[in-house]
């Protein structure tokens, strides 16, 4: 493999470009489908309450309304699945109460789906809707952890006692436990893991269809994993078979982890237009989004770090509270338990590690996968710890990190990881030369003349991406498999088609996975197109999350290339009349070794179409599909500095630099993996400094839209330095680890340890995420006196 | 109900429209242009800026009815046939955009911005952009293909 204008490791410009540029993107909204009528979904407008009743006679006299179904009539539909099964620490089963796709006999939380009106109009819709008379006998709510876990709490389902869902556990205790006892120091942290609304900038949508000719439903949606849908949706909610149950996941806006999860408006959709035989259609209002998107994070935390004298990790106890909100969402409760404790070793030796996870129902949006979705939890945790422990014992805030640091691999860590590869020095030698941390102090100085208080802060970070093996998953309570399908279609004349599993909604996967394809088949990089997002042209996958495509679903795709170039060589080894094994292939050219005799993928391709000279016993036609199973997770890793300065009369911080240095693993498109490294760094920027979703004690929304939910604005953000140092991940053929969630996993640390590094000099030694300029101004206060 | 009619990318439509209706809505809904994007319901987003003559709008926040009579650019009206307009060429070229969905509104407001300052600073893109949201990006190489593109359209066009 080698880096030519348009192959591997080349910033090749993008496919799907030309039309977004132009406005010819179909998204889902984008959709209309003849005959269509309109869905509104009607939402509770409190928390918590019994549903005494609904009258739906004056909406159904309203104009243009063909329908109001209510949880009533979808009775007999099957409860919205939730993925993943955790056990307690006492080997009990997670409690997993039914979640109906519109609610019955209870609400759980404001937005809960109550009613769909379906009218001519959109507008009629929701005119509509507003004459739906429903009698909520209202509750009192839990609307955070310490409410939920409150004595005498609300309960947000009778067979969930404390509202607890599990109390889970990994590592070993006894061990961490003796760890501190014989400890010369011990550095503790408590942290709050903010909730955040994940807003891709397009609302959802969806467009559901049944056609009684082929009793085939059909579904337009904005997912991120559209199989993943139909295998929720037709087997668990609905009954359909997959034959009959087509999922389109066309352009998507944005998803960012909140559109992993199969919604209740998705069955909804699906349901009634199979009950009114016409296409429905639904657009989600942005003032609707944010209380039914899924919501990431929410975490309380408490944990403590031993060390010897030197400043050596011995171990390390974390205890953390999390909020699933109202309902199990699809990847809900493995997020803070398989995608968050097990981070915990980080770069780090440390020997005992043990962390516990206990989560609870609230009266709040369900919370799922958000960028990272559980890795930035355990990063900024145990970042902000490891600062600490640096400033308590007097060190340097690098040397206690680059003291622990992992060297030798494999390294099996004490939370079930092995990490296969990585050089944890060369990031960190990076980023320290990149974003001149030697001349710090002279920066600090001089802002300090201009009366800002300049901080500087860092992160050292693992992730752990491309969830696998399969047979491991499921051992721990997966529901699904984790591998991806890939397949390849050589036409008769020479051009390629790719179906890919995975689902591209702005990670560049048209132009990513054609670069693979064209380099390795030696074919022209217009040539190669990638098809992904429709369950009836895909034979199979599980979607894009958690930073898999690349390196689980491009590789299914280089193992299918693979397969196409086996078969072609037998085929030129018969145009050739030569022996299979004296076959190379090797710039679109198969050559008898040693020769100059050879015959182009063109050729072959045309005679496998047109078999007239042909190998016995061969199939005719050039494809092939390759399923991959991926023997271990990835393990990107890096440092991430930030630089900022707070101005102590108003609190206001200003992040002045960013430098992130990344070992993301082998890079097929440096343009594309730099945007991925910037918007994640925006997200966790976000995270650190902005944003923050508030829930009153009521259950009601307190930032329920982006005037009340600060998003991150070009103003808000500086340019990004980005550096790379490859190590290449050992179980994929490409190398490849992964990118996508880099940037909000090691950034917010790095920006909250600089906040306080600035902060310092006034008394100031703990900061919460966000530091808004009203937190950080009320923290001076409080250190002032 | 009334009837609207304006220049949209050089051609006369008209449409017979509620009161209320949006400028975005007509555009998407009576004319098919769905090119521009709603992204949320209270303005802040800009996923559905467009051009009333010349100037840009947030299209949410516009009737239909005030642009009666308007030139109106949509996203679909800028290139010239195949070939991208400067601004467009810029975003393609510095990865200006990755899901695509801000990309109509932010291409829209960068050429009125360039209309007006043919060579704006970091710090003048970044903060002429605070009516467009991107959660894709981070900004960065937004920012940069507004500065190359107001230098491709030399000083405006």
């Amino acid at each position: 493999m080698s880096a030519n204008g348009s192959g591997i490791g080349a910033s090749v410009k993008r496919k799907e470009d030309q039309r977004f540029l132009t406005g010819r993107g179909r998204y889902t909204d984008d959709i209309n489908l003849p005959g269509q009528l309109y869905g509104y979904i009607l939402r509770s407008p409190v928390a918590h309450a019994n549903i005494g009743g609904i009258d739906t006679s004056a909406a159904m006299a309203a104009p243009g309304v063909h329908a109001v179904f209510t949880g009533k009539d979808m009775e007999g539909v099957g409860s919205i699945p939730t993925g993943w099964l955790i056990h307690s620490k006492d080997g009990s089963p997670m409690v997993e109460p039914p979640h109906p796709a519109l609610a019955i006999g209870k609400v759980r939380y404001a937005g809960d789906c109550v009613a769909i009106v379906v009218a001519e109009t959109k507008r009629q819709a929701k005119a509509a809707a507003n004459l739906v008379d429903v009698d909520y006998q209202e509750l009192p709510a839990v609307a955070s952890i310490e409410a939920a876990e409150a004595d005498g709490a609300a309960q947000v389902f009778d067979e969930a006692p404390g509202n607890v869902c599990y109390d889970w556990e990994v590592g070993d205790k006894g061990a961490t436990d003796a760890a501190f006892e014989g400890a010369a120091h011990v550095v503790s942290i408590d942290v709050v893991n903010n909730r955040l609304v994940p807003n891709a900038i397009e609302p959802r949508a969806a467009i559901a269809n049944f056609d009684p000719a082929t009793d085939e439903y059909t579904l337009y949606t904005t997912s991120q994993n559209p199989h993943l849908i139909r295998l929720l949706l037709g087997a668990f909610v609905l009954g359909l078979p997959e034959h009959k149950l087509r999922i389109i996941a066309p352009d998507v806006g944005g998803g960012f982890g909140s559109k992993i999860p199969h919604y209740a408006e998705e069955a909804i959709l699906t349901w009634t237009a199979g009950q009114l035989g016409r296409p429905v259609k639904w657009t989600c209002e942005r003032i609707d989004a944010f209380k039914s998107d899924t919501h990431g994070r929410d975490h309380i935390s408490t944990a403590k770090l031993a060390l010897d004298a030197d400043g050596k990790f011995l171990g390390l106890h974390v205890s953390t509270k999390a909020n699933l909100g109202a309902y199990l969402s699809t990847f809900a409760t493995c997020v803070p338990t398989y995608l968050y404790g097990i981070l915990f070793a980080g770069p780090y030796t440390t020997p005992a590690v043990y962390c516990e996870v206990k989560s609870f129902f609230t009266n709040t949006v369900p919370v799922d996968a958000l960028r990272g979705a559980g890795r930035p939890e355990a990063t900024y945790l145990l970042e902000r710890l490891v600062d600490k422990a640096a400033v308590e014992l007097g060190m340097d805030r690098v040397e206690i990190r680059r003291q622990n640091f992992i060297r030798e691999f494999p390294y099996q860590t004490p939370v079930a990881l092995q990490y296969d590869q990585g050089d944890y020095d060369a990031t960190l030698d990076l980023a320290l030369d990149a974003s001149d941390w030697a001349g710090f102090e002279a920066r600090r100085a001089e802002a300090a003349a201009r009366g800002k208080c300049r901080g500087i802060g860092i992160s050292t970070f693992i992730e752990a991406c491309g969830i696998a093996p399969s047979a491991v998953v499921g051992s721990l309570g997966a529901r699904a498999g984790l591998y991806e399908s890939g397949s390849v279609r050589v036409h008769p004349t020479g051009s390629v088609s790719v179906f890919t599993g995975t689902h591209s909604h702005g990670q560049g996967h048209e132009t990513t996975f054609a670069q693979i394809v064209s380099d390795m088949l030696g074919v022209d990089f217009a040539a190669v197109d990638v098809v992904h997002g429709d369950s009836a042209k895909i034979p199979f996958g599980m979607g894009t999350y958690g930073s898999r495509s690349l390196a689980v679903g491009g590789t299914a795709i280089y193992l299918a290339v693979e397969k196409v170039i086996e078969k072609g060589k037998k085929i030129a080894a018969h145009l050739l009349e030569a022996s299979v094994e004296d076959i190379e292939f090797e710039n679109g050219s198969f050559t008898v070794a040693g020769t100059d005799r050879s015959t182009s993928l063109g050729d072959v391709a045309l005679t496998a179409y047109v078999p007239h000279n042909y190998p016995e016993g061969l199939e005719p036609g050039l494809e092939e599909t390759a399923f991959y199973d991926p023997l271990n997770f990835t393990f990107p890793a890096g440092t991430h500095v930030a630089e900022v300065e707070v101005d102590p009369e108003t609190g206001e911080v200003d992040v002045v630099a960013v430098t992130g240095a990344d070992d993301v693993g082998r890079i097929i498109n440096p343009m594309i993996v730099a945007g991925q490294l910037h918007g994640g760094l925006a997200h966790g920027i976000g995270q650190a400094l902005l944003e923050d979703c508030i829930y009153q004690d009521d259950g009601q929304l307190a930032t329920g839209s982006y005037l009340d939910y600060t998003m991150p604005r070009a103003a808000d953000l500086p340019s990004f330095n980005i550096n790379h140092n490859t190590t290449l991940c050992t179980h994929n053929p490409l190398g490849a680890k992964g990118v996508g969630e880099v940037g909000s996993i090691g950034i917010p640390p790095a920006v909250i340890n600089a906040v306080i590094d600035a902060l310092r000099p006034l008394g100031v030694n703990d900061m919460t995420m966000p530091a808004t300029s009203q937190r950080v101004w009320q923290a001076i206060q409080q250190a002032q006196g | 109900m009334p009837t609207v009619t304006m220049t949209v990318n050089g051609m006369e439509r008209s449409g017979n429209v509620e009161d209320r209706t949006l400028l975005v809505d007509f555009l998407r809904e009576h004319l098919g242009l769905t090119g521009t994007h709603v992204g949320c319901d209270t303005s802040q987003c800009g996923a559905c800026v467009v051009h009333v003559n010349g100037t840009s709008v947030k299209s949410c926040t516009c009737l239909a009815a005030q642009a009666d009579g308007a030139e109106v650019t949509t996203i679909e009206g800028l290139a010239n046939g195949t070939e991208l307009h400067p601004m467009q060429e810029a975003f393609r070229e510095h990865h200006g955009l990755q899901c695509g969905f801000c990309t109509p509104g932010m291409v829209m407001s960068a050429v009125d911005l360039a209309n007006r300052n043919p060579d704006p600073s970091e710090h003048e893109v970044r903060e002429w952009l605070e009516g467009n949201l991107c959660r894709c990006t981070g900004y960065h190489n937004i920012v940069e293909a507004v500065r190359a593109g107001a230098q491709a359209m030399g000083g405006g066009s």
